[in-house]
């Protein structure tokens, strides 16, 4: 679903962090254009 | 006896109710720089000292109520009509201070000639007023006018160099950037960058005196310090070099400890905490004091869901906290130090969540023959979620104790339907100001320790988080767990 495409991740430290879900979206064939992770404390 | 783990012997946690300096937090300072909120916006929206001292989460904190009695009251809490009650008198743990004796502190942290905080004739009567009939301020004289030029001050306000300091619409005085000199042009001692180290020097004195007289510690009996907090004091040779900790301790007086500072963003209590067990448990020193000074560039942090939603702004307050480390005195809660027990997230650890609590719940308690069900509480990131949800950011206490709950079902100790009740039994609300590093997980400490002492606990597992990725030079964050047990000598 994801191979080829390109993907902005925004995740949480609190929640799913944004290395972890750039580690699914990859392994899934897709390419990372953007990441950050957001500390709301 | 050499060793054996230490104790952790006293805490204590303090406020200081600052409505005057909110406009000074980092969102407040840049809304009203772009225009965007004006001082009348903020100055209406700020609530008063007995509201502030009131208010449910803030007496958790200062350990008035118990995180269980918290849990009886629906929120909002700053509605209910339990915060109705006034009470202004010391607490268990420390006290709420006020703004104007907050004032007289920031002037005695303030060692510098010329000084950097300058009190107009009026601030020093109000500040003397406020300082007067506390036993905590005994050193403290306010009554000093020699010299006080109020014009100067003035000018020095108008013309942009001095920052204002108010108390209820009067002028206390001003706030000055380094003029020396070597502090001319270096951005990194403006008057907003010293008022922010000050202020954490000046809270985290607080927290150390009350600490002192909790348990009935001499200064000069302390031998080391360690600073947890996340200022950035130093020059632009040296930003964040430190220094932090024997600043608080020549205030109060320890003329006998030296100190560093320890740094982690959030999770720096939890390794203060475990580097002062350490050194204590080596024998190096026997009376460690650990302190967190409150942070100024996170007042206000949430304002606008206050603002949206016309309810008073609530992160008013800076927090403080000290703990005193010494050898095991046979009754105080145990720090358990021993190989393995300390959780750490490695360097080459995954970031997933599966991976982190692995690796700071179970692998610590797997190290200490422990299972998670014999852990009576954990105590997680305890941000009072009142302040988190109006910004939408939700309960971030909530959301680590679902995946701590998680974790057990992964590790067959429950079915996941015996989530919510493990996490009833287990858990607790958040109630600490955000602080950044002031609600992770050691705020508790006092709770924990009280309930140990009245045997109604064994253990509880501190697990604390840090956002190292916010310095932008790494993608990691931290992690620090470790576990407190009830003294088998009490």
């Amino acid at each position: 679903m994801l191979k080829g495409k390109k993907v902005a991740i925004f995740g949480e430290r609190d929640d799913i962090a944004g290395q972890a879900i750039r580690n699914c979206v990859e392994a899934a064939g897709a390419e990372v254009v953007y990441e950050t992770t957001s500390c709301f404390v | 006896m050499q060793n054996a783990n230490p104790v952790i012997r006293e805490t204590a946690c303090a406020l200081a109710h600052v409505p005057d300096l909110v406009r000074y937090g980092s969102k407040p300072r840049r809304e009203i720089g772009a225009g965007a909120l004006t001082a009348e916006q903020l100055a209406g929206s700020l609530r008063s000292l007995d509201d502030a001292r009131s208010y449910l989460p803030n007496r958790v904190f200062t350990g008035e109520l118990s995180v269980d009695e918290l849990a009886r009251f629906e929120q909002p809490w700053f509605k209910s009509k339990e915060s109705d009650s006034v009470a202004a008198s010391p607490k268990p743990f420390g006290e709420t201070v006020s703004q104007d004796r907050f004032y007289a502190l920031l002037r005695l942290a303030d060692v510098l000639h010329p000084p950097l905080f300058e009190l107009t004739s009026q601030g020093h009567r109000i500040l003397h007023q406020a300082s007067v009939d506390h036993f905590l301020f005994d050193s403290i004289s306010m009554d000093e006018t020699r010299g006080v030029n109020d014009t100067a001050i003035a000018d020095e306000i108008d013309s942009g160099s001095a920052l204002p300091i108010e108390s209820g619409g009067k002028l206390i005085g001003c706030f000055r950037p380094d003029n020396r000199a070597e502090g001319r042009g270096d951005p990194n001692v403006s008057a907003q960058h010293l008022l922010e180290s000050l202020c954490t020097k000046a809270s985290a004195g607080l927290a150390l005196m009350w600490l002192l007289h909790r348990s009935a510690t001499a200064p000069e009996q302390i031998e080391y310090i360690i600073s947890c907090g996340e200022e950035a004091c130093g020059d632009r040779y040296q930003r964040g070099g430190g220094g932090m900790a024997k600043s608080v301790g020549e205030m109060c007086g320890c003329v006998n400890a030296s100190g560093m500072d320890v740094k982690n963003f959030c999770a720096a209590p939890a390794s203060a905490l475990v580097a002062a067990g350490a050194l204590v448990k080596a024998g190096v020193y026997d009376r460690v004091a650990v302190v967190a000074g409150g942070s100024l560039a996170k007042l206000g942090m949430k304002l606008q869901g206050f603002l949206n939603a016309g309810v008073p702004i609530l992160d008013d307050c800076l927090a403080s906290m000290a703990f005193l480390v010494t050898r095991d005195d046979g009754h105080s809660p145990l720090l358990h130090l021993e190989r393995g027990s300390v959780g750490l997230a490695a360097i080459g650890s995954s970031t997933s969540d599966e991976a982190v609590y692995r690796d700071l719940i179970l692998k610590p308690l797997d190290a200490m023959g422990l299972e998670m069900t014999d852990i009576d509480k954990y105590a997680t990131e305890l941000h009072n979620p009142e302040i988190m949800q109006f910004a939408g950011s939700g309960d971030v206490t909530k959301k680590n104790y679902r995946t701590i709950a998680a974790m057990a079902v992964m590790s067959g100790l429950i079915d996941k339907a015996g989530m919510p009740a493990l996490i009833e039994r287990v858990g607790m609300s958040g109630f600490a100001p955000t602080q950044g590093h002031i609600p992770s997980a050691v705020p508790y400490l006092g709770h924990a320790a009280r309930a140990m002492r009245d045997e109604k606990m064994d253990r509880v597992m501190f697990l604390c988080k840090a956002s190292l990725f916010l310095n932008r030079i790494t993608q990691l964050y931290d992690g620090v767990s470790f576990v407190l047990e009830r003294n088998p000598g009490h």
